[in-house]
């Protein structure tokens, strides 16, 4: 269980000051997997840096289960930290690296080795275990950082844009390995990303932060279909615009023939996404907006660029007065 | 290989032979062109034994100090961010900018009979100039920025994540800095020490002001080899030089030896 109580941290001189978190109040359940989402600047990797200890808040508390480690430096928090560089230890093999927490802890050997043999085989590192992190690659990298933070047993583990600086392929197999291994060891996980698609997919929780302050906190499904403004609704999934409402493309209904309630629009552009059809429009007046349609409902309609269409929503389960 | 990068490698060289292999070749032989048994009567006389262990002396308290202040240094600079640390990286080239021969003059002036803080310490029983403190303290001077300088790049180029990670792991202070920063600094770290031995033995400037060049008492070799110089005693010169030398060249030895070893390590 984390809480954060009215944390707040800025950075730079008193007067050109800009707030990196302002008033943040959090709660993450026991054994939950919660996601920080927000664009870079957001203040979501200093958000994850004060729970660790590695940045003091300017004011407000850090409380992990139940004890107030404000002001408690990051050795004695009992947490496990991985960053998005890996951070691995370059002169030490994996089983060293995975080792080191043990080791400074003055663990005795047999228990050491017991220990991480025990982690290698959890991320499936047990035939690398003498090697040097530069003989691995990204994924393997990160790998190896999770078993060294898994190895103290830490209350919470925060994970900083894990995934960051790895491949789309890469990063999709780490995201459903994650998913399961936090299963497997139920320890209340709290993920930085900026990939909306990456919280969406592993998280039980995601909070949307912008500009310091929490935006929205809920369920994955619950942020899509019920954003709580048009930032939260932008943030996790495109967005178009019609008649001064906000609606989900695929939400948007194009036909031929004029409707109760639909607006006049010229398509610009239809491309073709595989089983999606994307159609591009410009509005009287409004603007661009897009409409998402299958591939079945792009063949009846039969639109080429040029054409002028309706367009409305009139099932959108997701509005938003912008 | 190109015209080019051949006529590159000539220049390079021939420069190298001109300014340096061929002066100091030239000494090597000039030393030994006595015979064996004059060069050793040179070096073994009570004067130039005692300079060679008063410099092997002064650089044995000079490096270390300026190794572990060099190393707080280089963390201040590029680990943290407190006011004044600009200040502090301008500070730190003062020894590179100013002649040695100033610095000890600056020395004087502080720690004279007639200085500031000269009197007080005199009255504690303590003489700077003129004495072993005083060749120390221009020695440490000189060779300040020496590891500050060849750490600092290092220890910004490695970041600090791998520190935090050891951090957050529960390792002190302490532990970080042995585990992770040191190892992962050390060729710059040994390299700044090889400078600031080699300055530390082959100081003149400074130690000729503050020493007070009392023969068997404050006399290091490079004062040695000019006494004799100006002396006529070339071939005496020669030889205290030939020892200066044996000496950098001992210590350079040393230093890759250590290194080798911790690479394999």
């Amino acid at each position: 269980m984390i809480t954060l109580s009215h944390v707040t941290k800025r950075y730079g001189e008193r007067d050109r000051a800009f707030a990196a978190l302002e008033d943040v109040s959090l709660e993450v359940a026991p054994g939950s997997l919660t996601s920080l989402l927000g664009p870079s600047g957001s203040g979501k990797s200093t958000l994850l840096r004060v729970i660790a200890g590695l940045e003091a808040p300017d004011s407000g508390t850090v409380i992990l289960d139940g004890v107030d480690v404000t002001g408690v430096p990051p050795q004695r928090r009992g947490i496990g930290f991985v960053f998005q560089h890996y951070a691995a230890f370059k002169r030490l093999t994996v089983r060293e690296n995975v080792a080191f927490g043990l080791r400074v802890r003055k663990w005795p050997k047999a228990l050491i080795r017991e220990r991480v043999d025990e982690l290698l085989d959890l991320v499936g590192l047990t035939g690398y275990r003498d090697r040097y992190p530069s003989q691995l690659s990204g994924g393997q990298r990160q790998r190896m950082a999770l078993a060294r933070a898994l190895a103290i047993e830490p209350k919470v583990l925060l994970l900083d844009e894990p995934f960051g600086a790895l491949d789309a392929k890469v990063r999709a197999d780490l995201r459903a390995w994650l998913r399961r291994l936090h299963e497997e060891v139920e320890v209340t996980t709290v993920l930085v990303t900026h990939d909306q698609e990456e919280a969406m997919d592993v998280s039980d929780r995601i909070v949307v932060l912008n500009e310091g302050r929490v935006e929205q906190v809920g369920l994955p499904r619950e942020l899509y279909d019920r954003p709580a403004n048009a930032f939260v609704m932008g943030f996790l999934g495109p967005v178009a615009r019609l008649g001064g409402r906000l609606v989900r493309p695929h939400d948007v209904v194009v036909s031929a023939e004029p409707a109760d309630g639909a607006a006049e629009a010229r398509v610009e552009r239809v491309v073709h996404l595989g089983f999606e059809v994307r159609v591009e429009l410009r509005l009287a007046g409004d603007g661009g907006a897009s409409a998402q349609l299958t591939r079945q409902e792009a063949e009846e309609l039969g639109i080429s660029p040029g054409d002028a269409v309706w367009v409305s929503a009139p099932t959108a389960r997701t509005v938003i007065a912008g | 290989m190109t015209a080019s990068r051949l006529a590159l490698r000539f220049v390079a060289l021939g420069y190298l032979a001109a300014i340096l292999v061929v002066p100091v070749a030239f000494i090597l032989y000039k030393t030994l062109e006595p015979g064996p048994a004059a060069v050793w009567r040179s070096i073994t006389t009570p004067a130039a034994v005692h300079a060679f262990w008063l410099t092997i002396e002064v650089a044995a308290i000079a490096v270390p100090l300026t190794t572990l202040f060099g190393m707080v240094c280089a963390l201040v600079l590029a680990r943290t961010r407190v006011p004044g640390r600009s200040v502090l990286e301008a500070l730190i080239d003062l020894p590179f900018a100013v002649s040695p021969v100033v610095i000890g003059l600056a020395l004087f002036l502080l720690y004279g009979r007639e200085g500031w803080l000269g009197p007080t310490l005199a009255e504690a029983g303590i003489q700077v100039i003129f004495s072993v403190p005083g060749i120390v303290l221009a020695t440490v001077f000189v060779c300040l920025p020496f590891v500050v300088r060849e750490v600092t790049p290092v220890l910004r180029e490695v970041g600090d994540e791998a520190e935090q990670a050891a951090t957050t792991l529960g390792a002190s202070p302490w532990q970080t800095f042995r585990r992770i920063t040191l190892p992962a600094v050390r060729w710059g770290l040994a390299y700044g020490v090889v400078l600031a031995t080699a300055r530390a033995i082959g100081e003149f400037g400074a130690v000729s002001v503050v020493s007070g060049k009392v023969s068997g008492e404050t006399e290091t070799l490079t004062l040695l080899v000019e006494k004799r110089f100006t002396n006529f005693d070339l071939a005496g010169a020669y030889a205290a030089s030939g020892l200066l030398a044996a000496i950098a060249l001992a210590t350079l030895l040393a230093m890759t030896l250590i290194n080798r070893k911790g690479a394999v390590a």
